[in-house]
């Protein structure tokens, strides 16, 4: 990998980047009863998109933002100079390592320190892109773990509607919808709540965001 | 200063003045009515006032901005619009270069066109091009699947939001002899008579309406707001003939074939609503809901009065 590039830099990218997001998707926070999260929490969200972290970046108040991290694959995101500069300079993502022989750090710890260290973690449970037909994958098992290690953290899920349909995987021109980010009430893990339970709770809790059919879209 | 901008800014200022006295009796309203914000009625009418103080300012500057401006100002809407139309649509994956085309190729040209005054082309570029060169992009893909559903939708989508839209700055484009540099007036009697008779439909509606006139399209419309609404609306039309080039009798028909379109476009476009199961088309605009939902009359009346007086008063 390169040197890294100016850190001037980062700022104005960020902000260009939340710019042409809106522009495309005017996209608009639908948030819970309780309102917006005050506190440092983990947000975790249905993952169909590159752009998706972008999204609920964009609609966090910016006070919110500032200590928001999107947790990434390493691999994907360290593959090239522009992809590691717009993912660990521009967006400071937690980067983990998603295959397990290629690890040096633990994941789990990795996003702890990162929550100690006073920051919000946006985090994707099924762990790759959804290209099928149904609404959410399985989730893996990191936010059960995360969960148990720091058990009195909120987990907010997010619903982020419409942006797989703004740019599908293998096309690069985005077409404009306008997409909505649904943020649901915080649930935390039970004392002695087991990891099955846990990881359906909280898909349960993920999917009840999921609007009813706008468009008839795949 | 030239009589046309004097004109304009004499028209600016009045609706100001009109928005000042709706600002004000909402603001009494509130403090007697709804102090605590309970109202949603209360609430979301000065919502919208609060709107319609943006809307007017922007469109203002836009108008004094000249040509460039109102053009800029409805290529803005149609691409808003378009946005609004295709996120309610049955789109897949096979359409992506269809919908793209749709959005960074017709709605660009269409204005470049518009721009360009090129009346030959712009008024079928998008229902004869467009029309024929959309399904052959979809159909590249091989995805037949609801092809001609989907194919209908985004041709549609193109004629709404982005034919019809245009030909509000296509006003600009028409030569009626001794009305010189006065076209952007011609666009504000068309943008003022639809919007007032959507209000005045729905404060006589608010006021004296009793019958619904299609309980099955949109539950606000009654048959005491309508006919009230297109009345006055059509008297506001003779009475501004003076910033047209009609006389005051030919400025109420005018008006009031505009307030008709943009009450039937109004009704379609509800139809549409309630088909994909929406309220609004989006959520563009405090206490109005999307741009299409504030533009859907608009776009019903602009082509029919831009083609009568193109036809009856213009050399081109």
């Amino acid at each position: 990998m390169g040197k890294p590039v100016a850190a001037w830099l980062t700022k104005p990218v960020a902000a260009a980047i939340v710019l042409f997001a809106r522009a495309i998707t005017a996209v608009r926070a639908i948030w819970a009863e309780s309102g917006v999260p005050s506190e440092r929490c983990v947000y975790f969200a249905n993952h169909s998109s590159n752009g998706d972290f972008i999204l609920i970046w964009a609609v966090l108040p910016p006070r919110l933002r500032q200590r928001t991290r999107p947790v990434a694959g390493a691999d994907y995101w360290l593959k090239s100079r522009l992809k590691s500069f717009i993912g660990r300079d521009v967006f400071n993502a937690v980067l983990i390592e998603r295959v397990r022989e290629a690890r040096t750090e633990d994941p789990v710890e990795q996003m702890a320190a990162a929550i100690d260290a006073g920051c919000s973690l946006i985090l994707f449970p099924e762990g790759t892109r959804n290209l099928t037909e149904a609404p959410l994958q399985p989730f893996k098992s990191g936010l059960f773990h995360l969960a148990k290690m720091r058990p009195d953290i909120d987990l907010v899920p997010v619903w982020i509607n419409n942006l797989n349909r703004v740019m599908p995987k293998g096309e690069f021109v985005p077409i404009p919808l306008i997409c909505t980010v649904t943020f649901g009430n915080a649930l935390r893990i039970g004392a002695d709540e087991e990891k099955a339970d846990f990881l359906v709770r909280a898909q349960a809790a993920l999917l009840a965001l999921s609007p009813k059919q706008m468009g008839n879209s795949e | 200063m030239s009589a046309a901008s004097s004109d304009l800014i004499h028209l600016i200022l009045g609706i100001l003045g009109v928005l000042l006295v709706a600002s004000v009796i909402g603001y009494v309203l509130q403090r007697r009515l709804s102090p605590d914000g309970s109202n949603a009625a209360i609430e979301n009418l000065n919502a919208r006032i609060k709107a319609w103080w943006v809307m007017v300012i922007l469109i203002g500057i836009a108008f004094l901005a000249g040509r460039a401006g109102v053009i800029l100002l409805f290529a803005f809407c149609s691409f808003a619009a378009l946005r609004e139309f295709i996120t309610l649509t049955n789109t897949r994956r096979a359409d992506h270069w269809a919908l793209a085309a749709a959005f960074f190729v017709a709605l660009p040209l269409q204005y470049y066109l518009l721009w360009a005054e090129q009346y030959g082309i712009y008024s079928i570029f998008i229902p004869v091009y467009a029309f024929l060169f959309m399904p052959i992009i979809a159909v590249l893909r091989g995805d037949t699947e609801r092809f001609l559903i989907r194919i209908a939708e985004v041709q549609w989508a193109l004629m709404i939001c982005v034919f019809c839209a245009s030909h509000v700055p296509a006003l600009l484009t028409l030569h009626i002899p001794g009305y010189e540099g006065r076209n952007v007036l011609l666009i504000a009697f068309l943008v003022i008579v639809v919007q007032l008779s959507d209000v005045l439909q729905y404060v006589w509606g608010k006021l004296f309406g009793r019958h619904k006139i299609a309980p099955k399209l949109s539950p606000s419309k009654t048959v005491e707001g309508f006919v009230g609404g297109v009345a006055s609306a059509t008297l506001i039309g003779a009475a501004l003939w003076w910033i047209t080039p009609f006389t005051p009798l030919q400025a109420g028909l005018l008006a009031f074939v505009i307030t008709l379109m943009g009450f039937f476009g109004g009704l379609v476009m509800s139809a549409i609503k309630r088909d994909r199961g929406v309220k609004d088309w989006g959520h563009l605009i405090e206490g109005h809901g999307g741009l299409i939902d504030r533009l859907d009359s608009v776009v019903f009346s602009a082509p029919i009065f831009f083609h009568l007086v193109r036809y009856w008063w213009s050399l081109s």
